[in-house]
């Protein structure tokens, strides 16, 4: 069956997977959002103002580097980097962010509130709060604010309250848990922004809709340097927010391959991975239907990853979809490999790659000398590793 | 008539409304959880929701968020929580309801859930985070087994939601008395009796007023103009503060139900 780019429905369900499963005091917020969403898409002067913060505040489009070195170490496919780690707060959840501020703008919601794990998605949202006046307040489990402690810093220097949670496993599905009943208890005047492409529908689409500036770019950009399009595109998938900005405007050109590359911490046959769509089952957690790391009783297990951002038992649900249709390829990398992609990509490019961005260099370095020297690979570079530098030294 | 139905026909006949009280399942033992259930019985207690206890309580607030927490680390499951409803079926003829989150369900396999539950004796279910629109097949399953969906609707809700919500309830509706997570809280937001009244004449169906309900005076105050108080947080920190202390948890959670069903009065 082919692929339907034209998903969600009017419920937002991609196949089985999205929807909105939350609590009855959510939906009418969640229709108001979607249909302020709608409207705002219709806007000519919405895209433009996007446009404008996305060029002159984040500094896009950001480059489609040829990662000359690496491409020779490695002696198969060329390789480009998409370069996300260049936008302003060093990652691309700020696409995202400033696409969902200017929409709270336009809903006149002077309150945000954020979950984050590896604290860039916090950084993004405090950094538009502060851009546009929002009080800003962001949840991010305990466990978390101490490997990314420098992002709580920034944050807080950016004007936001960081609360630190404390409930269930201490990480994203906990701050996601404690985002929820902050909104639950103040909808009326607070606008949620979720920093993946997960949460009930409408925010699979939006997300992926403010991340798709990153594939649209890299399609263009790779036609001028190359003259064709990529065989190969890779990205790591936490929510799945870099992968489905990379990958969505290349969802109709079937013949370029795409690889979602998820965390498998200590390995997937333990306790202590985040890989969800490689070895978890459908349930329903966050308002949507989509893959999870579950016991046989439903109850949620605890992610582990090294990379906070991967730290997390759920994936997007039209990572779900994809997977289930076979349009795009799911794998995992190891802690291990992972640490062995930040230090090649340091040392080979003078780039130091967040550690969830490292997971995509390590698939890379297994899959490129598996490659001829004319096939082309893309990788999402999705952010920079200088919130990781003493996760990587503790290692050490 | 099933239970629930039956229940609130006498209970309005009686010029009162239903108190409803929730419990997490297993918090802090599914022998101490049949104990209370049937200790609230005594005391006045019309109706039991056995909450499923989840590792996401998304929708609960610090007591109940803690009190899953601890049925969790029982062992606690939704094989449990059924097995559970069973045994007080030998016991009592209180109406049961089981109240969760959707995974558990989805994981057990919906229609053998709705047969299971049936078979065990429970009357009705309460899902938290599944709204009308994501519940239809869940729905088949439980109307095949007469067994009453029971849907919320909150101080947000729109004259849409209410129709909706009121054309696909069963049971009663349960309306969460403010825009927030389960707990107590001192007072509440504003009167809602207006926004009663419009969903018992829209639905048909008995309301129930729940979400920081915790003293006879605001279970008084609800039953002028509501069918059922519903109390949660109040009862699961009488559980937690007392722990395993067997007759001094009984003891006092009764009066404090006594004293919550004494109020559950219309003028
Ligand atoms: C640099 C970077 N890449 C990737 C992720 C994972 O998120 P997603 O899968 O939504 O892109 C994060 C999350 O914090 C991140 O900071």
């Amino acid at each position: 069956m082919a692929i339907d780019i034209n998903l969600p429905d009017e419920k937002g369900h991609f196949g089985e997977f999205g929807g909105r499963y939350v609590s009855e005091t959510l939906i009418p917020a969640l229709t108001e959002l979607q249909n302020a969403y709608e409207e705002a898409k219709k806007d000519p002067n919405f895209q433009k103002e996007i446009d404008y913060y996305l060029k002159n505040y984040v500094g896009r489009p950001t480059p489609l580097y040829f990662a000359e070195c690496m491409t020779k170490e490695l002696g198969g496919a060329k390789i480009y980097l998409k370069r996300e780690d260049v936008c302003h707060t060093g990652a691309h959840k700020i696409n995202n962010t400033v696409g969902q501020a200017l929409l709270a703008e336009r809903m006149n919601k002077n309150r945000i509130i954020a979950e984050t794990g590896a604290g860039q998605h916090g950084v993004a949202t405090a950094t538009v709060s502060a851009l546009f006046k929002k009080d800003c307040t962001v949840y991010m489990g305990e466990e978390d604010t101490r490997r990314q402690a420098i992002n709580v810093i920034r944050m807080e220097l950016l004007g936001t309250k960081v609360f630190p949670v404390t409930s269930g496993t201490k990480t994203l599905k906990d701050a996601m848990n404690e985002a929820m009943r902050d909104w639950v208890t103040n909808v009326r005047d607070t606008f949620y922004i979720i920093g993946s492409v997960a949460g009930p529908h409408p925010y699979p689409m939006m997300v992926r809709d403010f991340q798709s500036v990153i594939g649209r770019e890299a399609k263009r950009q790779i036609l001028e340097i190359e003259g064709r399009l990529p065989d190969l595109l890779v990205a790591c998938v936490g929510g799945g927010s870099n992968a489905m900005g990379l990958f969505y405007p290349f969802v109709e050109n079937e013949e370029v391959k795409k690889l979602g590359v998820e965390a498998a911490g200590l390995g997937i046959d333990t306790e202590h991975h985040s890989a969800t769509i490689s070895v978890g089952s459908v349930g329903v957690l966050h308002g949507s239907k989509t893959y999870l790391l579950q016991d046989e009783n439903g109850q949620i297990k605890g992610a582990h990853s090294i990379a906070a951002g991967l730290d997390y038992p759920g994936v997007g649900p039209e990572h779900s979809y994809f997977n289930d249709m076979g349009a795009v390829d799911y794998t995992a990398v190891t802690d291990k490999e992972a640490l062995e992609g930040f230090k090649f990509l340091s040392k080979t490019e003078g780039i130091l790659p967040a550690l969830e961005t490292s997971h995509a260099i390590a698939q890379v370095i297994k899959t490129a000398p598996g490659m001829s020297k004319d096939e082309i690979i893309i990788i999402c570079l999705s952010g920079r590793g200088d919130k990781d530098i003493h996760t990587v030294t503790d290692v050490e | 008539m099933n239970r629930i139905e039956e229940k609130f026909s006498v209970v309005g006949d009686g010029g009162r409304s239903a108190l409803i009280c929730y419990l997490t399942a297993g918090d802090p033992s599914i022998e101490l959880t049949r104990d209370i259930v049937l200790e609230l019985e005594k005391n006045g207690a019309d109706i039991i929701e056995l909450g499923i206890p989840f590792s996401d309580p998304m929708a609960d607030g610090p007591t109940i968020q803690l009190a899953s927490e601890r049925a969790l680390a029982n062992g606690t499951t939704i094989h449990d929580v059924i097995k559970l409803s069973k045994e007080l079926r030998e016991h009592s003829e209180i109406p049961i309801i089981l109240f969760g989150y959707y995974n558990p369900f989805f994981a057990y396999g919906l229609e053998k859930f709705a047969k299971d539950a049936k078979e065990a004796g429970v009357d009705g279910i309460l899902v938290v985070d599944l709204p009308p629109e994501e519940s239809e097949e869940f729905k088949k399953h439980l109307d095949k087994n007469e067994l009453n969906l029971i849907f919320l609707l909150a101080p947000t809700s729109t004259e849409k939601r209410i129709d909706l919500v009121s054309d696909n309830a069963g049971g009663f509706i349960y309306l969460v008395s403010v825009t927030g997570v389960t707990g107590s809280r001192p007072g509440m937001e504003y009167s809602l009796s207006s926004l009663t009244k419009d969903i018992k004449v829209k639905s048909g169906i008995p309301v129930g007023i729940g979400f920081g309900v915790s003293t006879p005076e605001q279970a008084k105050d609800i039953s002028q103009y509501a069918d059922a108080v519903i109390v949660g947080s109040a009862l699961v920190r009488i559980i937690e503060k007392n722990g395993k202390e067997r007759d001094a948890l009984l003891k006092e959670i009764g009066q404090f139900t006594h004293s919550l069903s004494g109020s559950c009065f219309k003028n």
